[in-house]
């Protein structure tokens, strides 16, 4: 069965459902997303099983000639990398689409705030509340996106992959653009700007990779190892790594993610940070470091430095943001920091963890910006200092922020401490002193997540929060799976750890790194265990 | 007399017959306007020309299919049908078709173009309907100029059909319905600058002759071997003939005349200009430099790196400073040629020429459709004073017209070169074949200026998508039957070529296969 082309397919038909509904039929066009999202979860989830971790490293292959004139197949198969980000992807979209349920409805936010004057009202509506759009199309664009970001991770074919590369940029940015914040347009514009700039690089390397390569052919699997001279190497690892470092965003590319993520109706946040922000870390594990791995571990030194410059710059950063959706931005510039080190790290643990981050991060902050997201949907505005004592009000809101919260700073226990923990075990291992810097970040996220769950759930409860309702069904149904997958992976990362840490071999294999160091391994630990 | 006789020339006329068709019915077109009265004009004009390009698409189609193509010259050495010709003759009778449907529109055109504007007399043309029927002759005779120009093998024949071509067309600028005095003075800087061009052009063919003995194509490259002593013939030559050429695909620092003309002239005809004259104008460049020059290419090329990246970066920037849609896509068109240049650069060994030439022949069958498109969509949007071209008056036009919008933003997407859409592939193939032809510098000066572009593209789909509607803002204007077709033909285009540009790109490989004859 063709799989991957199954899974693009079904959000693609869906979207065209969903554009296709009469007018004024928002409603049933959330339903029919609704559905279609979790068709794809299923399918994803039948497919996965079907995966076996040992066997071949490419599987559910599908490969047909696209463009022959170019050497361009579509070529589609997953590897365990490729594999637990899809599956991030088809859990998240359902989950987001049913946060996103009145995200289109703009005023709708409104009467919770109506206590409090007319005036003050009108204020706070023209600061975050945006205008009523169509639904219909907001949805129909999440599902393109859906279909899109499948098919980045499945792409075998580096044209193919640049394809939907640039092409993912286009839904998201009339998300931004159409139903964002205040300052929607200039976030959207800068978003689009900075990713083009990048990808129009990575186009001229990905000509040069065809034109020096001279194997007539864009797959991927047959392009490794194609490039020898190590001055040609560097120059298309910098086109590609740029293009990379930007997606993902590393310092000091990073300055677009906090507009755009600040201004995007949380749900698009979400995906934009959880989901397209990995193509670029995907990117550098899967094609920077092994397509050119001569010029990889000359550039090792400075990735190395920018990630752990990165890791403490968005912490710091992070404290001192009033905005709730900035902050965690920020955070996750810090993240992201961390995940590159890992990839850099060229050890098994530090790629595996870093691997294992990537899907972490994604339950992880997609948690906290859609918690965000309902508070901001009942005040009306993003600004820390509004809140206050909501815990009193609302417990089980200001009980899934503080869950989300800690799973942000690594707290042991949940998803994302393993993936850190691995993360700079496997560096420490080969690089000492970043490792033990990067550690710091840990301490600052306790500082930013604490401090500002402080200044918002505890404390003397605000005028303006005492209205607010506590999780409605819906928003329980949103909460809850991010939650269980967090806690659940947290205690037993193994069913993933199996399926990446094959992967992550070949990729080290290829990229011609092997662990020298006889430092027993988490890995090999788990392995005794059993 | 001497007695002696004159051979009459042979002339392959089953070779040249879209041509010939073309200007045949162009002839039919002026005598309709002498005789059939006025008010049966019109209904003749538009089938005659609908007929005659699409007679002329199905000639060339016929040609292809059923001799392949010619190995030698035709009409004695003065006309090269060969693939390359052929291919961007197919390009021209389509979108010239297309541009057709779009010009078969009253609200475009003058009633009178001689009454004088804000005049008594005006306002009676008006009343009584008049219209300028002559613009259906005068397309034809532009598109013959522009069939016989890419494929002239000659220098003199060359001049001949670029003046064919250029005549009518500073006519047609100057026939707006709307703000006539914008659209006379674009139709007289049109053919100042132009006659100028033309001068460059015709005596940089005049040193030519003095160097080589010959106007021929041919047998210039040949005289580049042989003769001695005559280089300043040869290179001031050379360097007329580029400004001339140069002139016509608005590169800089050519293109002063391009935001004006495209501006001021019906936008019907710039749509026609926008397109098909940059399919031929592209033509006759590749001709000249390839065939006659091309054994020069290290004397040209870089001279035409410095023009390229010239032409790119001014395209792009002063785009940004643009109020007004149509300057606005006249100067994305010249960064596309820009772009296009890079192309015309890549030369080398047959192989690489041949793959530069596919690249290019694909590039201007993309871009043609897609430029077709966008012009037919300003024209759809109106306001009282006619066409809506100030940018601010497009705030919030996806609010009003959604469709109309979305597919203009595709249009501007395409422009920008992002996946999925024809202009990505356009600009890929140029791309790299710039990349294999060793003008990599090039390339990453074209996709700098690129990300600039996109810049002024999506600036346009920031406004029309997220800005709130004006509260007088522009309608969107029923679309006539010809232009919802020219919009959703090249739309489709723009797709399809997007998705599967496989067939058209071997179509372009087989045009390019052999390369130009000679």
């Amino acid at each position: 069965m063709p799989w991957l082309s199954i899974l693009m397919a079904v959000p693609v038909l869906g979207a065209v459902g969903v554009a296709l509904l009469p007018k004024g039929s928002d409603k049933l066009a959330k339903q029919v997303a609704l559905l279609v999202s979790l068709v794809v979860l299923g399918l994803t989830v039948a497919m996965a099983v079907q995966f076996s971790p040992n066997g071949n490293r490419f599987q559910f292959e599908e490969k047909y000639s696209w463009i022959p004139s170019f050497g361009v197949h579509y070529g589609v198969a997953v590897d365990g990398i490729a594999l637990v980000l899809i599956a991030l992807s088809a859990i998240l979209v359902p989950i987001v689409i049913l946060a996103s349920w009145h995200d289109a409805e703009g005023a709708v936010a409104a009467p919770v705030r109506d206590a409090k004057g007319a005036t003050e009202t009108a204020d706070v509506k023209t600061e975050v509340v945006p205008p009523k759009r169509s639904a219909k199309t907001y949805f129909a664009l999440l599902l393109v996106l859906e279909a899109m970001m499948i098919g980045v991770f499945a792409a075998t074919d580096i044209f193919l992959f640049y394809v939907f590369f640039e092409a993912m940029l286009i839904p998201m940015y009339f998300m931004i653009g159409s139903y964002g914040g205040v300052q929607r347009s200039y976030a959207a514009v800068k978003f689009l700007l900075y990713s083009l700039f990048g990808g129009l690089l990575m186009l001229v390397a990905v000509i040069a990779l065809y034109v020096v390569a001279e194997k007539n052919t864009f797959m991927f699997p047959e392009l490794i190892g194609a490039i020898q001279d190590p001055t040609t190497q560097k120059w298309l690892f910098a086109g590609f790594f740029i293009a990379f470092a930007i997606k993902a965003p590393l310092w000091p590319f990073h300055t677009w993610l906090p507009d755009a993520a600040a201004q995007a109706p949380a749900g698009a946040a979400v995906l934009l940070v959880g989901v397209l922000d990995k193509v670029g870390t995907y990117g550098m594990l899967r094609f920077c470091l092994e397509l050119f791995p001569e010029a990889s571990k000359f550039f090792t030194p400075l990735v190395i430095v920018l990630s752990v410059v990165g890791i403490i710059y968005g912490a710091i950063v992070a404290i001192g943001q009033t905005d709730m959706k900035r902050l965690i931005a920020y955070t996750s510039i810090s993240h992201f920091g961390f995940i590159a080190l890992g990839v850099f790290a060229m050890t098994q643990n530090a790629q595996s963890g870093a691997t294992l981050y990537m899907v972490n991060h994604g339950f992880s902050t997609g948690a906290l910006f859609l918690v965000a997201g309902f508070l901001i949907y009942r005040r009306g505005s993003a600004q820390i200092a509004d809140y206050g004592g909501v815990q009193s009000v609302a417990p089980l809101l200001a009980g899934a922020f503080l869950i989300a919260g800690l799973s942000g700073l690594s707290l042991p226990g949940l998803a994302p401490f393993v993936s850190e923990f691995m993360v700079l075990i496997g560096t420490y291992e080969r690089y000492a002193v970043p490792a033990i810097i990067g550690a710091t970040g840990v301490i600052l996220a306790a500082i930013y997540i604490l401090w500002m769950y402080k200044r918002t759930m505890n404390g003397p409860t605000a005028e303006s929060v005492k209205g607010f309702t506590d999780l409605n069904g819906r928003e329980k149904w949103v909460v809850a799976p991010l939650i269980a997958l967090i806690v659940a992976f947290g205690f037993y990362p193994k069913p993933l750890l199996d399926v990446i840490n094959p992967a992550v071999d070949k990729t080290l294999t290829n990229a011609q790194v092997t662990d020298k160091q006889p430092v027993s391994t988490v890995a090999e630990k788990k392995g005794a265990g059993q | 007399m001497n007695g002696g006789t004159i051979e009459a020339p042979t002339i392959e006329y089953a070779l040249l017959a879209p041509m010939l068709l073309v200007f045949g019915a162009a002839i039919v077109g002026v005598l309709v306007e002498a005789f059939a009265p006025r008010y049966l004009r019109k209904s003749i004009h538009v089938p005659l020309t609908l007929l005659a390009l699409l007679g002329g698409f199905l000639l060339t189609i016929l040609q292809a299919v059923r001799d392949g193509v010619p190995t030698t010259p035709a009409a004695m050495g003065a006309v090269a049908v060969d693939g390359p010709a052929l291919f961007i003759w197919a390009i021209i009778l389509i979108l010239a078709f297309v541009s057709t449907l779009l010009i078969n529109d009253d609200e475009q055109f003058v009633a009178q173009a001689a009454a004088v504007p804000g005049s008594t007399d005006e306002e009676e043309a008006v009343r009584s309907g008049y219209a300028q029927t002559e613009v259906y002759p005068l397309l034809l005779f532009s598109v013959g100029g522009m069939l016989l120009f890419p494929a002239a093998n000659d220098l003199l024949v060359m001049f001949v059909a670029l003046e064919v071509l250029s005549l009518p067309l500073y006519l047609l600028c100057g026939l707006a319905r709307r703000r006539r005095l914008l659209s006379q003075e674009a139709s007289v800087k049109y053919f100042l600058l132009g006659s100028f061009s033309s001068a460059f052009f015709l005596y940089g063919a005049a040193l030519l002759y003095g160097y080589a003995g010959s106007l021929d194509l041919k047998a210039i490259s040949a005289a580049l071997g042989t003769v001695a002593g005559q280089d300043t013939l040869l290179f001031v030559g050379m360097a007329m003939l580029g400004v001339g050429l140069l002139f016509k695909i608005g590169a800089a620092p050519f293109q002063a005349w391009k935001p004006d003309v495209y501006q001021g002239a019906p936008t019907a005809v710039t749509a026609l200009m926008a397109s098909t004259v940059l399919v031929a104008a592209f033509g006759a460049v590749l001709r000249v430099f390839w065939v006659a020059l091309g054994n020069l290419d290290w004397d040209w090329r870089p001279v035409m790196w410095g023009v390229a990246i010239l032409t790119m970066i001014v395209g792009a920037i002063l785009a940004i400073t643009q109020t007004d849609i149509k300057r606005m896509l006249a100067y994305s068109s010249i960064a596309h040629a820009g772009f296009l240049l890079t192309g015309v650069i890549a030369t080398g060994a047959f192989e690489q020429n041949r793959e530069a030439l596919s690249a290019i022949l694909f590039y201007l069958a993309a871009y043609g459709f897609t430029t077709v498109g966008a012009f037919a969509v300003v024209t759809m949007v109106r306001d009282a004073g006619g066409e809506a071209g100030h940018l601010s008056r497009w705030a919030g036009l996806g609010k009003r017209a959604p469709v109309l919008a979305g597919i203009f933003a595709f249009f501007l997407l395409a422009f920008a070169g992002i996946p999925l859409t024809s202009g990505f592939f356009g600009k890929y193939a140029v791309f790299s074949a710039a990349v294999a032809g060793d003008a990599l510098p090039l390339v990453v000066v074209g996709v700098v200026t690129s990300a600039i572009a996109a810049f002024f593209y999506v600036r346009v789909i920031v406004l029309m998508f997220f800005s709130e509607p004006a509260a007088d803002g522009p309608t969107v204007a029923m679309p006539t039957i010809g232009t919802s077709a020219v919009v959703a033909l090249a739309a489709a285009a723009t797709v399809v070529l997007g998705v599967f540009p496989e067939p058209v790109l071997n179509l372009a490989d087989q045009a390019a296969s052999a390369l130009f004859i000679r």
